[in-house]
């Protein structure tokens, strides 16, 4: 058996997803905000993306699209970790 | 080293240590001990995987990268550190909406670039390749959902938009439902298309997801935005997840899924500790009394009030508190002046606990983030389940800036919007004070018995003022 780069893919991404629901199941109240904060920061990845789309310095509309999906995804990946730490700050400064 | 090596191996390398640093991120996030540990480590994750993707690029004009990286992250930071702690659920939204969009301009940029630029002859399934084109569309899709949804929840959060109501447009069901089809059946058209004709299907592929995110808001009320703005975190990484079928990024794909489910469980959370389910709410309207009805029965009949003096005077003989912080709480930025009063009367002997309901503030969690930012112990923080048994044995019990979450009528009335709705049994104590602005309805829209109960008392006015009126006159006890 040979799998495609299309099998593979979806493979990751259903193992991925295991992952993910079993990482959730227990989880205090306290810290579902600071989660979804985090989970959300991480769901910046797309940066990774961004960055392989904009790639000259032409300013063509894909170049330009890239760009803008570089400073998006970076505002989302910068804001929501520094976001986090902000909020989870305040737990960890009980004596 | 040579590239080929670079791109053969240490990327992929730096890609497993980066996924591997996530899930061992979100694995400490979800523990009190740990949490900020994993914040810092998923951030390490970030960092490394975005230097393994300028390593795979190698030699390339970086200037767009490092401006737009430059910019972005000014504006993230500031954003990050000037937000107030009670914003942080539209902030979260806000990030939100900018991760989705960056997803859905990535697909599109890849399409521009092979596609348009390119001159590619034939079909645009031929130039991208079938699944990166299905991709592309699918990021689109999803990210201009997110984006515009976000900004929606956004607004909601704010309470800028119809005060957060639900906005019900006729044969909304319909509308929404048909326009998904068509998105789906132009995304269709735009895979098989020919490569020369192919922009303006996805261009409105593109209007079609910005609108539907549009629609498949608004008729949600405020309320419930916690639980869209945790769905639309989860569809942001679903989003990122399809942009790594674009580029064949195993990263994306992984960390996407795993953002995607993380997101979808913590949703199914949140409506579980609503007791709403997940459709209920996204089919939205609630709080909309939709067969007229009401009326009358909204009126308040015998609501007592007093100020601070007389309650300080029964919390002199009381040997419990329970404090119960709403929303309003936060909105006053009362928190400080609560934990004083708490520390006042605790000084005098008085056992004082916190009643937390788990949709407190405006997002599970809220409520205890911004009760330790003022220095309230962890330990005197207890949850519905556990601090609902104590009330029937409570001298008095304080509501701060909360509605809806302490209305015995989700226990009592069946014919309720919120029955069924776990609630904080307030109202069980010998006397329960409620400190409002005035007896205006919470986020249900609908009128709260517990006000017009005989052992309930209204102070009005400003929590934080109300708060400081209460320790000035315990003082002088």
């Amino acid at each position: 058996m040979t799998l495609g780069p299309l099998l593979i893919g979806i493979y990751m991404f259903v193992l991925a997803s295991f992952v993910g629901f079993e990482m959730i199941t227990k989880v205090p109240p306290t810290l579902h905000t600071p989660l979804m904060s985090g989970a959300n920061a991480i769901s910046g990845i797309t940066i990774v993306g961004s960055i392989a789309a904009a790639t000259t310095g032409a300013p063509t509309v894909a170049n330009i699209l890239g760009a803008l999906a570089i400073v998006t995804a970076t505002i989302n990946v910068v804001g929501g970790f520094l976001v986090t730490d902000r909020m989870l700050r305040m737990f960890g400064k009980k004596k | 080293m040579s590239h080929a090596l670079i791109q053969s191996t240490v990327v992929p390398i730096i890609y497993l240590l980066s996924t591997v640093l996530f899930i061992f991120g979100i694995k400490q996030l979800s523990k009190v001990r740990t949490a900020r540990r994993g914040n810092a480590l998923a951030g390490i994750g970030m960092l490394l995987a975005i230097i393994g993707s300028l390593l795979e690029l190698g030699w390339v004009d970086y200037r767009w990268i490092v401006g737009g990286m430059l910019v972005g992250t000014i504006v993230g930071a500031a954003f990050a550190i000037r937000v107030q702690m009670t914003a942080m659920p539209e902030m979260v939204a806000l990030f939100n909406g900018f991760g989705g969009i960056a997803s859905a301009l990535v697909g599109m940029s890849v399409y521009w670039d092979l596609v348009v630029q390119q001159s590619a002859s034939g079909r645009v399934y031929e130039a991208l390749g079938t699944e990166a084109a299905v991709a592309v569309m699918l990021s689109i899709l999803v990210g201009g959902v997110t984006f515009t949804g976000s900004l929606i929840a956004l607004f909601k959060l704010q309470g800028s938009l119809k005060k957060g109501q639900p906005i019900l447009l006729p044969a909304r069901h319909f509308i929404t439902f048909g326009l998904l089809l068509a998105a789906f059946v132009v995304g269709g058209v735009a895979v098989a298309a020919a490569a020369s004709e192919s922009v303006v299907w996805v261009l409105a592929l593109g209007a079609a997801s910005l609108v539907l995110g549009v629609l498949l808001t608004i008729p949600i009320g405020g309320a419930d935005m916690p639980v869209v703005v945790s769905l639309l975190n989860s569809y942001s990484g679903v989003a990122a997840s399809m942009t790594g079928f674009v580029i064949g990024n195993p990263l994306l794909i992984i960390a996407g899924a795993m953002v995607g489910a993380a997101g979808l469980i913590l949703t199914q959370i949140m409506c579980v500790a609503m007791n709403r389910s997940l459709l209920n709410v996204l089919v939205g309207g609630f709080g909309v009394t939709e067969g007229g009805g009401g009326g009358a029965s909204d009126e308040y009949t015998t609501v007592t009030s007093c100020g601070a003096e007389e309650a300080a005077m029964v919390l002199e003989n009381a040997e419990s508190v329970i404090i119960i912080p709403g929303y309003g709480l936060a909105v006053a930025q009362a928190q400080h002046a609560v934990r004083e009063l708490a520390d006042l009367l605790k000084a005098r002997g008085t056992r004082v606990t916190y009643g937390i309901h788990p949709v407190a503030g405006r997002m599970p969690g809220h409520m205890n983030v911004l009760l330790a930012e003022a220095d309230v112990p962890y330990e005197d923080l207890l949850e519905m389940d556990a601090i609902n048994p104590e009330f029937k044995n409570t001298d008095v019990v304080i509501v701060v800036g909360a509605n809806d979450v302490v209305n015995p009528a989700a226990t009592k009335d069946p014919s309720s919007p919120i029955a069924g709705m776990p609630i904080l049994n307030a109202h069980e104590a010998r006397s329960v004070f409620v400190i409002k602005r005035s007896l205006s309805p919470g986020y249900a829209g609908i009128k709260n018995e517990l006000f017009e109960y005989d052992n309930t008392m209204m102070i009005f006015g400003d929590a934080k003022k109300v708060l400081q009126d209460l320790i000035r006159e315990v003082k002088e006890l």
